[in-house]
């Protein structure tokens, strides 16, 4: 397959953005020596040096309000935490510092900063390990939270909320490093806060981000094998979350799936549908379906973990459900 | 053994009353005292609590019903314990239905109809789900919001359409498969043989719907009364203008001393001088007792006091205002308009009345004339108090004037008593530290 990964899109956006503006740094775990948990910054701290590319100690609240600091004072920090789960050791400097420092203080200060991390499940991380609590980041007015599916998205995206002045979280699939895409040449910047049509049909919407972008797209393939045709929208964004396109897609189709990795309870589908509810009652014809993870603490073994994660065959069910 | 709830009567007219909410549910735990239903009755929503306790066993009414009073309306018992069909006395009509089997036509989710049945003793029988057929006459059609809005557009009746969805459900594919079916049916205008008129100019916009509701009991209930009172009753009408300088003068010293929960309105000084008034007028604190040719003088001064609720009025009592001082008059009222206008009425607010005063000064009126509350002799309706230009000695000065309008019962007075009662009325009003003393 043609393209790069998703993994070299976001190295990529780093790299572009560190060569073009002297005030972007990024710290965190392992990022400089060793090169990334996840291989994303290697080469970073030979070219760059270790005032640019800061190994931190493991300590996730440290991390969050040293970038937060280093943001206040005119620095743009992209702050990585290994994973999402460790971020509720960082949740107070996330939502109640970075999210709100802006309007606390009038607008005297902003925070440009970016924390990327890593959410999700399936390689038998365990229940702490494992966790998509998206949504739970996403509650909070003052913070954008981005999670794209795909390399073109990962780099266009990154490159875009290391610029802006609002803090970002920037939520990356621990399983899709590997996944391929093509990523225009040359400067790639796509706006936060716009979703995008990744598969045009005309019989179900699916509305999905992510790493469940991939799996949708899997199910659709083999739908339309069954004449079935699905249109699958990408929020890219869940915050702030851009309905336009989805309404636009269900008033054609009149029947949706909101397929999501995280909880079902409260979650991206819950919010989601109601806004379709509220905005497009009259074009729906049938219950919007919601496919998400089983509502465990998510099993290690390996069998039981996948039964819980969302897979191609729920997806294609639910679809199946509400045509 | 299980107790029998019955329809309690909550007034000496109270023939039915409609259980309205069900506040403990079947399979429930009941202290005695707690709250069992709400009940609507002609004049009130009011609370039944339970005088006994146990688990409430079964519903033997379905909210919505009404019930005549002393009618069993619920079974409470022990935990497990079954109904004795025997021990229901004289079951009729709606009250004892068993629980509904399954809704026809309805998505029937038979898990929840046997869930909330366990506690009966009957079978229930739950239907399966039906193969498409079109609605039956006088049924909502079940359709998608989507099949709803494109039939509003299209102009086709959904009773017409049948539904392929789940549990019959109408979706778009059905709308759109009836409109390929039925073309002709959806388009009325056929070409016409003769040369076509000139268009009517068309009425655009939006129409308001025609609605027709039930009559709520307590409208129903003013109505009868009402019209009993102006059939039955002779009415004759006398207005006084008051000067109420020194009175609103005296309320505003009195509310720079009282705290913002305690200040008195000009409806509490009102009462508190009618009551005093009608100490030498016993002719207005009376009632008529056609049937024993007798006339009934009240030995206590209740004055009634009209309050506008949610589809209609209630009349909320001052017992004794006679006697009382204005600031527990008025505190008494104040909780009384509250419960009546959160409809939480207690019997005793609304009974017992010998006179009433209906106050729309609030309102901007002039003056208006009010109906008597029967079996009353007479009713005080009062007017806002405005400022107008008022001759004194020979010029003319601004004054706060508020004119009062005395509904009677010529059965019972005649207009010169009723003339003399807003004179007297005016003693207190116009030089109101008599109150005080």
């Amino acid at each position: 397959m043609p393209g790069i990964t998703l993994r070299e899109a976001i190295s990529q956006a780093l790299w572009e953005e560190m060569e073009r503006d002297p005030n972007v740094f990024i710290m965190g775990e392992e990022v400089g020596v060793w090169g990334g948990s996840y291989a994303v910054t290697k080469g970073f701290y030979d070219h760059f040096g270790p005032e640019r590319v800061k190994d931190t100690p493991i300590a996730e609240a440290t991390i969050v309000g040293a970038a937060i600091g280093a943001a206040l004072t005119g620095l743009r920090p992209v702050a990585e935490l290994m994973t999402i789960n460790f971020a509720f050791s960082a949740f107070e400097h996330i939502v109640n510092q970075a999210a709100k420092l802006h309007y606390m203080f009038a607008g005297q200060m902003t925070v440009p900063l970016v924390i990327r991390t890593v959410s999700g499940g399936g390689r038998q991380l365990a229940a702490t390990h494992s966790q998509t609590p998206d949504v739970v980041f996403a509650h909070f007015p003052g913070l954008k939270v981005v999670a794209p599916g795909t390399p073109e998205d990962a780099k266009g995206l990154l490159k875009t909320a290391i610029r802006i002045d609002d803090p970002v979280l920037f939520i990356e699939s621990a399983t899709l490093y590997q996944l391929r895409g093509e990523v225009p040449e040359g400067e790639t910047l796509i706006p936060i806060g716009k979703s995008k049509i990744q598969r045009p049909g005309t019989d179900v919407t699916i509305v999905t981000y992510s790493k469940m972008l991939e799996i949708s797209m899997k199910a659709a393939n083999q739908l339309s094998q069954e004449g079935i045709e699905v249109e699958i929208v990408d929020l890219r964004t869940l915050r702030p979350l851009d309905m336009e396109p989805v309404l636009e897609s269900f008033k054609k189709t009149n029947r949706a799936v909101i397929v999501e990795e995280g909880w079902r309870s409260y979650g991206v589908g819950a919010e989601v549908a109601a806004r379709i509810y509220e905005q497009a009652f009259d074009y729906v014809d049938a219950p919007i379906g919601r496919v998400a993870q089983k509502e465990v603490p998510l099993p290690y073994n390996q069998t039981l973990e996948q039964l819980a994660l969302p897979q191609v065959d729920d997806v294609i069910k639910a679809v199946k459900e509400v045509l | 053994m299980a107790e029998i709830v019955t329809m309690p009567k909550l007034g000496f007219d109270m023939a039915e009353g409609t259980l309205v909410r069900w506040v403990i549910n079947e399979g429930e735990n009941v202290a005695k005292g707690a709250v069992l239903a709400e009940i609507e009755t002609d004049k009130a929503t009011v609370e039944v609590e339970s005088a006994f306790e146990g688990v409430l066993l079964r519903h033997l009414v379905q909210e919505g019903t009404p019930v005549p009073i002393n009618d069993p309306i619920a079974v409470i018992g022990q935990p497990g314990e079954s109904v004795d069909q025997g021990i229901l006395p004289g079951k009729k009509g709606d009250a004892e239905k068993p629980k509904e089997t399954g809704k026809p036509g309805g998505d029937g989710k038979p898990g929840e109809e046997a869930v909330s049945s366990t506690a009966t003793s009957e079978p229930i029988s739950i239907q399966p789900p039906e193969t498409p057929v079109a609605s039956a006459p006088g049924e909502a059609p079940h359709a998608s919001p989507l099949a709803r809005s494109m039939a509003a557009e299209l102009g086709i009746d959904l009773r017409a359409v049948k539904g392929s969805g789940p549990a019959g459900r109408i979706t778009r594919k059905d709308i759109e498969a009836y409109q390929q079916k039925a073309p002709q049916a959806l388009k009325p205008e056929v070409a016409p043989e003769k040369a076509p008129l000139p268009p009517v100019a068309q009425v655009k916009g939006f129409i308001r719907e025609t609605r027709k509701v039930p009559l709520p009991r307590l409208r129903a209930a003013i109505g009868r009364r009402m019209a009993e009172s102006m059939q039955q009753a002779p009415h004759f009408y006398v207005t006084h203008t008051y000067d109420v300088d020194a009175l609103l003068d005296l309320r505003t010293e009195f509310n720079s001393l009282l705290g913002e929960q305690d200040k008195l309105s000009l409806n509490d000084f009102i009462v508190k001088a009618v009551a005093l008034t009608l100490i030498e007028y016993p002719n207005l604190n009376a009632s008529l007792d056609l049937k024993n040719s007798s006339l009934v003088y009240h030995g206590e001064i209740n004055i009634g006091v009209a309050v506008a609720v949610e589809n209609g009025l209630l009349t909320v009592v001052s017992r004794n205002s006679d006697q009382k001082p204005m600031r527990q008059i008025s505190s008494e009222l104040k909780m009384m308009v509250n419960r009546a206008r959160e409809g939480k009425v207690r019997p005793e607010d609304i009974e017992g009345s010998t006179f009433t005063v209906s106050n729309m000064g609030m309102y901007d009126v002039d003056q208006f004339t009010a109906i008597i509350n029967p079996p009353e002799a007479a009713i005080l309706a009062i007017g806002s108090a405005m400022q107008v230009p008022v001759v004194v000695d020979g010029e003319i000065k601004v004054g706060t004037r508020m004119k009062a309008t005395l509904s009677v019962d010529h059965r019972i007075s005649d207009g010169a008593e009723g003339a003399r009662f807003l004179q007297g009325l005016a003693k207190f009003i116009e030089h109101p530290v008599r109150l005080l003393i």
